[in-house]
């Protein structure tokens, strides 16, 4: 078990980590722009999560070939291999909204978008 | 315990704080512009993670999809709106913190169940993937265990996929299309 000390849980702390400065973008601030690239840190960051959960110590690529017995768990690869190309494609939905928010608007503050909402009422 | 071993984790955490420094960056920086090239640098160092981790097929994947394509897109919206950020109120900062220092707390405690990082026991390679590594080269014929999930074994996944980004193409071309643009011209013209 001694083999498996070091990074431990350490990797996945640090990985926490990189989650919360991801959620934390997209909470505290109002520019829409910085919240999708919030939402961008987070999802690298699950992904990196993901991945090393796949990962074997002493492991290699799952790449089929000869002499080699270990290799990593090639399942969460596929998956997270899915997630990359769906996330690029939400983020695009995303920055599409906030160009037609900024014609409609001439903001892309969140608050100041809702304060115009209101006036508009 | 072997050399290659020891300095593939010194990297890899190494590589992770590199990732939580540029983190803090964006979540500091107001420039826009720099926040978005600051995201591509955060993208690339997990594409360098994904290599040391031996996930060598996403890596190249969100090299090319997540630090290129999703960068160009940002930067082409920069470019129809504003490049800078308001600052944000203090209040808002501290309630953020406090939620987020909440949620990490909660997910600490819940990592106490997890297995180490690295350890082969754990029991997410004890069922299917032994047998993509065992089976897929009599089944389906291909050295890389990952080309062969994805495209045989879990190729309905695969094909969501396709319509997912299907989906996601018509809803950014019916937001911001042609059309849609002249039509908006029209009306901004005449209302205001």
């Amino acid at each position: 078990m001694i083999e498996y000390a070091f990074p431990g849980l350490l990797n996945y702390w640090i990985v926490f980590l990189l989650m919360m400065i991801g959620l934390y973008i997209v909470i505290a601030h109002e520019n829409l722009i910085k919240k999708i690239v919030g939402l961008n840190v987070f999802q690298v960051s699950v992904f990196v999560f993901y991945i090393s959960m796949a990962k074997i110590k002493g492991g290699t690529a799952p790449i089929l070939a000869d002499g080699i017995e270990v290799y990593s768990n090639p399942l969460p690869h596929v998956l997270i291999l899915t997630a990359i190309v769906v996330g690029v494609a939400t983020t695009a939905l995303g920055l599409a909204l906030v160009v037609r928010i900024q014609e409609s608007f001439g903001t892309i503050e969140d608050d100041e978008v809702r304060e115009k909402e209101e006036q508009d009422k | 315990m072997n050399i290659e071993i020891i300095t593939s984790d010194l990297l890899e955490v190494a590589t992770l704080v590199i990732m939580g420094i540029t983190g803090l960056a964006i979540a500091r920086i107001r420039n826009l512009f720099a926040v978005v090239m600051l995201s591509g640098i955060y993208s690339l160092m997990g594409a360098t993670l994904y290599v040391i981790l031996d996930a060598v097929d996403v890596a190249f994947t969100e090299a090319a999809v997540g630090a290129g394509a999703s960068t160009v897109l940002m930067i082409g919206t920069l470019a129809l709106t504003s490049d800078r950020e308001l600052a944000t109120p203090n209040a808002r900062t501290v309630k953020g913190i406090f939620v987020c220092t909440l949620i990490f707390a909660a997910l600490v405690y819940g990592s106490f169940d997890m297995p180490l990082y690295g350890d082969p026991l754990a029991p997410v390679h004890q069922h299917v993937a032994p047998r993509y590594l065992g089976e897929s080269m009599g089944e389906i014929g291909l050295p890389n265990v990952v080309t062969s999930v994805l495209a045989s074994y879990r190729g309905y996944d695969t094909m969501g996929e396709t319509f997912v980004i299907f989906t996601a193409a018509v809803g950014v071309i019916t937001l911001i299309g042609r059309a849609r643009r002249k039509k908006s011209g029209k009306d901004g013209g005449s209302g205001s």
